[in-house]
C-alpha cells in the first residue's frame, strides 16, 4: 500500500519556510514558556493538546513524554506542528501577546518533539483487545486516520477505502510544500497505521467501485471523511485552454509529480483565499516569473490569512484587487491572458471597464465543490456546504458518522483530526451500547 | 516499565514523589487532589498547637528575568484546628490506602508528644516526621531548629517519639548547622527509622530599598525566613550525600530541597534518597508537575537499565569522595568548537579576569577565541559562562602520569604532574 513517490517531484525545490529548531533554540524557547494553568493556547487548539505540559517536558529533557503528550490529543501532531496556522490558533492566544512580548513558538516546539519521536521510532499506542466489531472509513485523509487510530485503541477492526493511490488526503497532496512535503505526510500516515489492524484499500472509490449501502451491510459502522470535491471554475469562456488549471489540481500535481513550467513567465492566480495565497507562494517558489493574484475584493477583506499574505508579499507576490475574470484569452490553444472586469465597492462590474492581464499560466482558486451526493440518504442532514452532524460526528443516520472538511465546511487538518478522534469515541459508544 | 514503588524507612508509596510538609499539604482536599494528580505521598503540614500567621509571608529571589529561583517564607506550622487535620488525614487514608501519608509534628513537652503521636497514629498516619528544622518563629519558642541544632535534645525527643509511635519515625533535619552528620547520628541514636532533609535555610530574601525594610514586609519590619526552592538544591544535595556516605550513619533518607523536576529527583536518589519531597516547585507551578517527574524518572530508569527504584538509590554515593582522594594527575583542557562559537567572548573575559588568562582573541582575526592549552588549568569557568550548549568541552589530556591523589602523594610518595598556570 505504501506508495513510493518520485524523488524529483516539483515540490522538492522548496525549503522549510519555518526551519526546524536545533536543541539550544528549543530549550531556550521551552524555558520561556510560563506553564500557564488553564492555558488559552490549549483552548485555541482544536485538538486541545496540553501545550504547557509538552513544553515543560522539553525543558526537563523528557522528550519522549513530551511527544506522548502531543500524540495523546493529536495523532497527526507531527504534521500539525508544520501545517497548522498557529498564528491564528495556539500561538495567537499565547498570554505573552497580552504583555506585548513575542508569543511562544508552539508549532516549532511541537515539531521538535514530534520529529524526534519519528527519528527515534517511538511508538506509544497499542490496539485494544479485539472487540469483534468492524468499521469502514471512507477517505484516507486526516479525519479518517485520526478516527481509525482511536477506534483501534478501542479494539475495533478498521478498513479505510481511499479512491486515490496516495494516503494522507490533502495533508499529503494539498498543503504547501514549504510547510510540509508529501512524503512526510505519507510517512506519518503509515506511522499512524502502525498501530495495526487498519486495512487500507486504495484505488477504491466508494459510490463507484463499491456502494455505500454495501459498506453499511458489511460493517457495523461507517465513518465518512471524504473531504471536498474538485476545484470549482468560474464558467467563463476559455477555461479549456491549456495553461488554465484548478488550483488544488495544480498543487496536487506539484506535490506528487515532476513538472516542467518551461515558457511560463507570467502566472495569474484567481482568488483571495488561503488556497490562492498558497498558490501564489508556490508559483513564486517554482520560479514562475511574475506572479499576480487577481481578487474581486480588497486586501483588507481577503479571506486568506493576513500572515500568509504578508509572507507572500515578502516572497515578491503582487495583487490586483477588485478584478474579476470574464474570459481567458489564448493563442493556438494556450492561454495568453485573463480578461477582467473592474469592480466597484460592492463587487459589481463598472460598465465599460475591462482590462487584459497577460498570463501563460492561470490557477483558479475560487473554492472546491462539495461531495454531498454520496450521503443523500435517509436520515442524513446537509446544507449546501456540508453534512450536518452533532458535536460527536453522528449524522442522524444510525451507524453513519462524518468528520473533517466534509462536515465542517472546510477548515484545517487539526479540525479534521479532532473531529475524527471524537467521532471514534461516539462510534465506540454506538458499537458498545447494549 | 520500571517499577517506581518506594519504601523509605518502612513507609511505602507507589512512587518516590512526596509533597513536603508545607502549604501544598495543608489540608485533606489538597492532598487528595495531589494524589489524584499522581503524587505518591504527602508529609502533612506540621501539626502542633495551631498558630497565628503574619501577612505577608513569602519572598522570591528573582534573577535575570527568571522568577523565584529561590524562595523564602516566615510562616509557622498549621493554623488549623488539630481535630480538623486529623479528620482529614483519616479521610485521605481511607481513599488512598496505598499512598504514603506522613504526619509532621512539632510540640514541646513529652506529654504533648505522646498525645499528638497517638492521635496521628489513630488517624491512620503511615509514618511521622519530627519537624526539628523550622528556622524562624518556632525556634524562638524552643522548637523546630532549636531542637535540630542540639544533638542531645534531638536524640531525647526522637526517643520519646519512637517510644510512643507504632509507625516509622522520620526526623526532619535543619540545614542551619555546620556539619549535618552529628545531627543525623543523633536521630539514629534516638531510634529514628529515617531522616528527611533539608528543611529551610535561615535567610533574608532581600531588602525593599525604597522603604529600607527587609522582605517579606510585615507592616514596617520583617524577620529572618526559611530559604528554599531551586537555589538551595546544591546545599541539600551535599547534606544528603554527607549522611549517605558516612560509615556510621545507616538510616534511609527522604531527600528535600530545590527539587523541581525529574532530573533533580534522580540526583537526590543517586546520592542516597529513597524518597524525595517537594514544596516550592509545587507552590510555584502546582501538583501537575508530577506527571513529568514520574514519566521522566521512568524514562531515565528504562534508558539506564534500572528495573526497580532501590537499584538507583545511592548509586552516586561511592563517587562522592574526599578532596584528598581525587586524582591530581587527571588533566583536562578547554576546547572551543569553532562551528558553534558565536563570538560573544564571555569565555575570554571570564578566563582573563576570573581564571588563568589563557583564552585569547584569534591572532588571525576570526571571532573564535583560542585556548592556550599549555596554560589552561581545566577549571571549567569558560564552559560555565558559554551560552552555547556543547560549544566548550573539557577534553581529557593524556599527560603520561599515573593517577595520584594528594593522600597518595603525602603518604606513598606518588608522583604528581607539574603544576599548570602557577607562575
Ligand atoms: C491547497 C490547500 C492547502 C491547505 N493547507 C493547509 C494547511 O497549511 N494547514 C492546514 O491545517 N490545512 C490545510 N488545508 C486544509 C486541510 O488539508 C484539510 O482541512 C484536511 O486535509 C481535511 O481532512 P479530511 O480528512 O476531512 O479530508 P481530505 O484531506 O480531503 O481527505 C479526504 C480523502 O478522501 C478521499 N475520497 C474522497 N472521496 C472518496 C470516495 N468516494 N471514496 C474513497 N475515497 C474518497 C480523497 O481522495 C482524500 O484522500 C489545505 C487545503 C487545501 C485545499
Ligand atoms: C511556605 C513554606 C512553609 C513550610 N512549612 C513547613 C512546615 O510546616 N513544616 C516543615 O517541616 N517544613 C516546612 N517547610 C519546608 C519544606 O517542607 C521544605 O523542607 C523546604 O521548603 C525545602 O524544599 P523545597 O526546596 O522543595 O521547597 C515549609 C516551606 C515553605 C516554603
Ligand atoms: S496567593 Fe492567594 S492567598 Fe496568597 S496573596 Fe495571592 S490571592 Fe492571597
Amino acid at each position: 500500500m505504501a506508495t513510493k513517490l518520485p524523488e524529483n517531484r516539483a515540490e522538492s525545490v522548496f525549503a522549510d519556510y519555518k526551519p526546524a529548531y536545533q536543541t539550544p533554540q528549543a530549550l531556550a524557547e521551552a524555558n520561556r514558556c510560563l506553564y500557564c494553568q488553564d492555558a488559552p493556547c490549549i483552548g485555541a487548539c482544536p485538538t486541545g493538546i496540553n501545550i504547557p505540559e509538552f513544553i515543560r517536558k522539553i525543558a526537563t529533557g523528557n522528550l519522549r513524554g513530551s511527544a506522548r503528550t502531543i500524540f495523546d490529543s493529536n495523532i497527526l501532531g507531527m504534521s500539525c506542528a508544520r501545517v497548522c496556522p498557529v498564528e491564528v490558533l495556539c500561538v495567537g492566544d499565547c498570554v505573552y501577546n497580552r504583555m506585548d512580548q513575542p508569543p511562544i513558538q508552539i508549532g516549532k516546539l511541537q515539531r521538535y518533539a514530534t520529529d524526534l519521536a519519528f527519528e527515534s521510532g517511538w511508538q506509544f499506542y497499542e490496539a485494544g483487545p479485539d472487540s469483534g466489531k468492524k468499521v469502514a472509513l471512507i477517505g484516507a485523509g486526516p479525519a479518517s486516520l485520526a478516527c481509525a487510530h482511536r477506534l483501534r485503541r478501542f479494539g475495533h477492526a478498521c478498513t479505510i477505502f481511499e479512491k486515490r493511490d496516495v494516503i494522507g488526503g490533502l495533508n499529503a497532496f494539498g498543503v504547501a510544500p514549504y510547510k510540509m512535503k508529501a512524503d512526510r505526510a505519507i510517512e506519518e500516515a503509515e506511522w499512524v497505521l502502525g498501530i495495526g489492524g487498519i486495512e487500507v484499500k486504495t484505488g477504491i472509490e466508494v459510490g463507484v467501485d463499491v456502494s455505500f449501502s454495501q459498506l453499511e451491510r458489511d460493517y457495523d459502522a461507517v465513518f465518512v471523511g471524504i473531504g471536498l470535491g474538485p476545484d470549482r471554475h468560474l464558467g467563463v469562456p476559455g477555461e479549456e485552454l491549456e495553461g488554465v488549471y484548478g488550483a488544488v489540481d495544480f498543487i496536487e500535481a506539484i506535490k506528487l509529480e515532476p513538472a516542467s513550467f518551461e515558457g511560463v513567465r507570467r502566472a495569474v492566480v484567481v482568488g483571495g483565499g488561503n488556497t490562492a495565497v498558497d498558490c501564489v507562494r508556490e508559483a513564486i517558489g517554482l520560479g514562475l516569473g511574475e506572479v499576480t493574484m487577481v481578487y474581486r475584493g480588497t486586501e483588507a477583506k481577503m479571506s486568506g490569512y493576513a500572515h500568509e499574505w504578508k509572507a507572500a508579499k515578502i516572497d515578491g507576490a503582487r495583487a490586483i484587487w477588485r478584478r474579476h475574470p470574464i474570459a481567458y484569452e489564448g493563442d493556438g490553444g494556450r492561454v495568453t491572458g485573463v480578461r477582467v472586469a473592474v469592480l466597484d465597492d460592492d463587487k459589481q462590474p463598472i460598465p465599460g471597464r475591462e482590462e487584459l492581464i497577460g498570463a501563460d499560466l492561470v490557477l483558479v482558486a475560487v473554492g472546491q465543490s462539495r461531495l454531498l451526493d454520496l450521503l443523500k440518504l435517509d436520515g442524513v442532514r446537509m446544507d449546501s456546504r456540508r453534512i450536518l452532524t452533532d458535536a460527536d460526528g453522528a449524522t442522524g443516520r444510525p451507524g453513519v458518522f462524518a468528520g473533517g472538511d466534509l462536515a465542517n465546511g472546510a477548515k484545517e487538518v487539526v479540525n479534521a483530526v479532532a473531529e475524527g478522534r471524537d467521532a471514534a469515541v461516539a462510534i465506540h459508544a454506538y458499537l458498545t451500547e447494549a | 516499565m520500571p517499577d517506581l514503588t518506594t519504601n523509605c524507612a518502612g513507609i511505602t508509596s507507589p512512587n518516590p514523589f512526596w509533597l513536603a510538609s508545607a502549604p501544598p499539604a495543608n489540608s485533606g482536599a489538597q492532598v487528595m487532589r495531589a494524589f489524584d494528580t499522581g503524587w505518591g505521598g504527602a508529609v502533612w503540614k506540621t501539626l502542633g498547637q495551631p498558630i497565628q500567621n503574619v501577612s505577608s509571608r513569602f519572598g522570591g529571589l528573582h534573577y535575570r528575568g527568571t522568577r523565584a529561583i529561590g524562595f523564602n517564607n516566615i510562616e509557622l506550622i498549621t493554623d488549623r484546628p488539630l481535630e480538623v487535620n486529623f479528620k482529614e488525614i483519616y479521610e485521605v487514608k481511607k481513599r488512598f490506602p496505598k499512598h504514603a501519608v506522613v504526619v509532621s509534628l512539632m510540640v514541646e513537652t513529652e506529654q504533648e508528644w505522646h498525645d499528638i503521636i497517638k492521635r496521628s497514629v489513630d488517624a491512620g498516619a503511615d509514618g511521622l516526621e519530627l519537624n526539628f528544622g523550622c528556622p524562624h518563629g518556632m525556634c524562638e519558642r524552643g522548637m523546630g531548629s532549636a531542637v535540630g541544632q542540639e544533638p542531645t535534645v534531638n536524640e531525647r525527643i526522637t526517643a520519646w517519639a519512637v517510644k510512643y509511635s507504632s509507625v516509622p519515625v522520620l526526623v526532619k533535619l535543619t540545614p542551619n548547622v555546620s556539619d549535618i552528620v552529628p545531627h543525623g547520628l543523633a536521630a539514629q541514636r534516638g531510634g529514628a527509622a529515617g531522616v528527611s532533609l533539608i528543611n529551610t535555610i535561615k535567610s533574608i530574601i532581600g531588602v525593599d530599598i525604597d522603604r529600607l525594610v527587609p522582605e517579606p514586609r510585615v507592616s514596617g519590619a520583617s524577620t529572618n525566613g526559611g530559604y528554599c526552592g531551586a537555589a538551595v538544591k546544591p546545599i541539600a544535595l551535599h547534606m544528603v550525600a554527607a549522611l549517605a556516605r558516612d560509615p556510621m550513619f545507616n538510616l534511609p533518607i527522604s531527600g528535600i530541597g530545590g527539587i523541581a523536576n525529574w532530573r533533580d529527583a534522580v540526583e537526590f536518589i543517586a546520592l542516597g534518597s529513597s524518597s524525595v519531597q517537594v514544596c516550592t516547585e509545587v507552590m510555584l507551578r502546582g501538583y501537575r508537575i508530577v506527571e513529568d517527574m514520574i514519566e521522566g524518572l521512568e524514562g531515565y530508569m528504562r534508558d539506564k537499565g534500572f528495573e526497580r527504584l532501590d537499584q538507583l538509590v545511592g548509586r552516586a554515593v561511592p563517587a562522592f569522595s574526599e578532596w584528598g582522594d581525587l586524582d591530581l594527575n587527571y588533566e583536562t583542557v578547554a576546547k572551543i568548537d569553532a562551528d558553534k562559537c558565536i563570538g560573544c567572548h564571555l569565555c575570554v573575559v571570564a578566563c582573563d579576569d576570573g581564571a588563568h588568562q589563557c583564552i585569547h582573541n584569534d591572532p588571525n582575526g576570526s571571532f573564535v577565541p583560542v585556548v592556550d592549552e599549555s596554560e589552561c588549568v581545566g577549571c571549567n569557568l569558560c564552559q560555565i559562562v558559554c551560552p552555547v550548549p556543547g560549544c566548550i568541552t573539557m577534553a581529557e589530556v593524556d599527560n603520561g602520569f599515573a593517577p595520584a591523589t594528594w593522600n597518595e602523594h603525602l603518604y606513598e610518595d606518588a608522583v604528581l604532574r607539574p603544576k599548570k598556570g602557577a607562575h
